[in-house]
């Protein structure tokens, strides 16, 4: 069984996902805080490869996966970076990456090196299963799990469709639009969720506008898993001795183990 | 005829965006599928193609320019006199009444050179549609009379401050735009680019640009041209002009990029001279990118051209030999410009300005019993403020 998938075996509560854009504000920075969100309760750590068009990102996602690409971060480099994380805390660690490094990188490359790596999955957003190429068999032979999304305008073909492929678990979209903090989450977050449940078995792990712990909670009493991202990159903005992040993500943990 | 059912031209095209945007791309295809055939759909095109763009434009025999280069005879495409100027009203009509069909009452549009977005102000206003345009800040300063059109007619411009600050980028923030408001609006995109089905569409909607040409030239001359000459950004109005003439073998297409300030400098779009194979903004196509897989910067002196992707059919044109590529230069361009200025009296959009230049260069090469058809794709009142400045320059 992926290590990914046994998380939500093992775990009675809810997972914690954060996400960090490797590389931001430094590479220091990363193989630092990555050790932290574990520490404070992350059950998994996604590690973002910045591109130069994240186009299904907001304005704070945007702005670190710019400053990472200037600190020098290319896919290669994300790899090592994993490769010394995965020393270092016990977690699955995710790759989130937009499509056209993983090309270029090569995609056979790309699955040995980041199993090597002890990377457990991958979560491609501009990369949906229709499209899926030749990366799910070979993936599979790596034993790396592909994650794909579904948004509220999925229709049910397409969530059959995710249902059939998605490995480890299975991306929410909370809302139509960008990653990025929200005020609040839509009204029809629960009906979303029951919608897919219906026809997929996989784990649920909602994530996009998830900022605070009111927020973690409702998704919590919903979801399989809880996804912030936004939120801990904003943080890290503010404070760079990470008391802030780590101070973050013990109330989400808090919270969230208060279902089972 | 291609594409195939999922978008691909060869092993170009697809569908390459996030679950979101999925089933509002699956609906836009199974609606332009119906109305493919709808021939009610299609003679309100061609009414308004008529009536309000003032179709069809004519294909004049620049007589001076080809004396002056003294050989094949050159002919222009003249759609710099289509409504507001450019092709580009010919696609914003199609999506408009398109967009009307499905119920979406808001559209979302990029725009480079502001010809794109200045048609789609303009078919939303006749249409009735909120108009909204991203445009990239630095295209918004080299093309600032088109930024006042857009805004006389109604739309709404916002300011893309990402990246390149250019038509890439404006791009992406339409993306983002739809992604978060895809109920109730349509994405207007203006080249034959992005995520199947637009760059059929487009395209579709561009066909009227060749067709006509052809049945024009054999008219006019009894034969079909040597040459079919196009400036290629993203490639709309040169797969307009060139898709009718595609199984007339003997008729050579040629597509021209931009070298910027040269092609061994990192400051040109010359997307097929120079790039490989990737995947942006929802298709996979040649793309300009650097070792990494991340997106190079561009430079053109013109902003339609300044882009680092091209659509899938122009990639698969150019690995199937169908159709070849060159590129020209800022100066090179400026050049073709200031020609038909001084032979014609007619001044060009610098996007065709490089179009117009290559056709100079092989001009002198033919007979005088062979022709040239250049699409003139838009005029060039847009860019004068760039051209006084180039000017004053050299």
């Amino acid at each position: 069984m992926s290590r990914i998938k046994n998380i939500f075996r093992q775990r009675k509560h809810p997972a914690l996902i954060g996400y960090v854009t490797v590389g931001y504000p430094s590479i220091e920075y990363t193989l630092r805080v990555v050790p932290l969100l574990a520490q404070s309760g992350c059950d998994i750590v996604e590690l973002g490869v910045p591109f130069s068009d994240p186009l299904a990102d907001g304005a704070t996602i945007q702005k670190a996966s710019y400053h990472a690409l200037k600190n020098g971060v290319n896919l290669q480099l994300c790899i090592d970076i994993a490769k010394q994380l995965s020393e270092k805390v016990d977690i699955p660690l995710i790759f989130m990456s937009y499509l056209n490094p993983v090309l270029s990188y090569g995609i056979e490359n790309f699955c040995r090196n980041t199993v090597d790596a002890n990377v457990d999955g991958v979560i491609i957003p501009d990369l949906p299963p229709d499209e899926s190429l030749n990366l799910e068999s070979i993936a599979f032979n790596h034993g790396l799990d592909i994650i794909y999304l579904l948004a509220p305008t999925s229709t049910d073909k397409r969530i059959e469709l995710v249902a059939r492929k998605s490995r480890g678990f299975i991306y929410l979209v909370s809302v139509t639009g960008v990653t990025g903090t929200r005020q609040e989450l839509p009204q029809y977050l629960e009906t979303f969720v029951n919608k897919v449940r219906k026809i997929a078995l996989q784990p649920l792990c909602l994530g996009f506008g998830i900022a605070n712990a009111a927020q973690a909670k409702r998704v919590a009493a919903i979801a399989d898993g809880v996804i912030v991202g936004s939120k801990i990159i904003e943080l890290m903005q503010l404070d760079d001795k990470m008391s802030e992040v780590q101070n973050f993500i013990q109330d989400l943990r808090n919270v969230i183990d208060e279902y089972n | 005829m291609l594409p195939d059912k999922k978008g691909y031209f060869g092993s170009y095209g697809g569908q390459f965006v996030p679950e979101t945007l999925q089933p509002a791309l699956e609906e836009l295809n199974a609606v332009y599928q119906e109305i493919k055939k709808d021939n009610e759909f299609w003679a309100e095109f061609d009414h308004l193609s008529h009536d309000y763009s003032g179709r069809p434009t004519p294909l004049y025999l620049a007589e001076r320019l080809s004396k002056y280069c003294g050989g094949g005879a050159i002919y222009l495409k003249r759609e710099d006199l289509a409504h507001t100027g450019a092709h580009k009203i010919n696609n914003a009509l199609g999506q408009g009444l398109l967009a009307k069909k499905m119920g979406k009452k808001r559209i979302i549009a990029e725009t480079g050179a502001g010809q794109h977005g200045v048609a789609t102000a303009a078919a939303c206003a006749m249409l009735e549609l909120d108009c909204v345009v991203y445009m990239g800040e630095e295209d918004i300063r080299r093309q600032a009379l088109n930024v006042f059109r857009m805004k006389l007619m109604g739309a709404e411009v916002k300011s893309v401050n990402t990246g390149s600050r250019t038509l890439k980028d404006a791009i992406n923030e339409a993306i983002r735009d739809w992604v978060t408001n895809v109920h109730d609006t349509h994405y207007l995109l203006g080249s034959a680019v992005g995520p199947h089905p637009y760059p059929m569409m487009v395209r579709d909607f561009q066909l009227v640009i060749g067709k006509e040409a052809r049945q024009q030239i054999l008219e006019k001359t009894g034969n079909l041209p040597d040459y079919v000459i196009a400036c290629v950004g993203g490639g709309s109005n040169a797969i307009g002009i060139f898709h009718p003439f595609i199984n007339d073998k003997d008729v050579k297409l040629i597509g021209v990029e931009a070298a910027g300030r040269g092609l061994n400098t990192m400051k040109h779009a010359a997307t097929l001279a120079k790039g490989r194979s990737g995947v942006l903004h929802g298709s996979k196509s040649y793309l300009l990118q650097d070792k990494n897989g991340q997106i190079l910067e561009t430079h053109s002196i013109s902003a339609g051209l300044d882009y680092p992707g091209v659509g899938p059919e122009h990639s698969y044109l150019k690995d199937s030999g169908r159709a070849s590529y060159v590129a020209v230069d800022d100066r090179q361009a400026l050049e073709g410009f200031k020609i038909l200025c001084c032979t014609e009296g007619i001044v060009p959009a610098l996007e065709s300005s490089h179009a117009i230049h290559y056709a100079t260069e092989i001009a002198g090469s033919l007979t005088n019993t062979q022709s040239i058809l250049i699409s003139l794709s838009g005029r060039g009142d847009k860019d004068i403020d760039i051209i006084a400045e180039a000017m004053k320059l050299n």
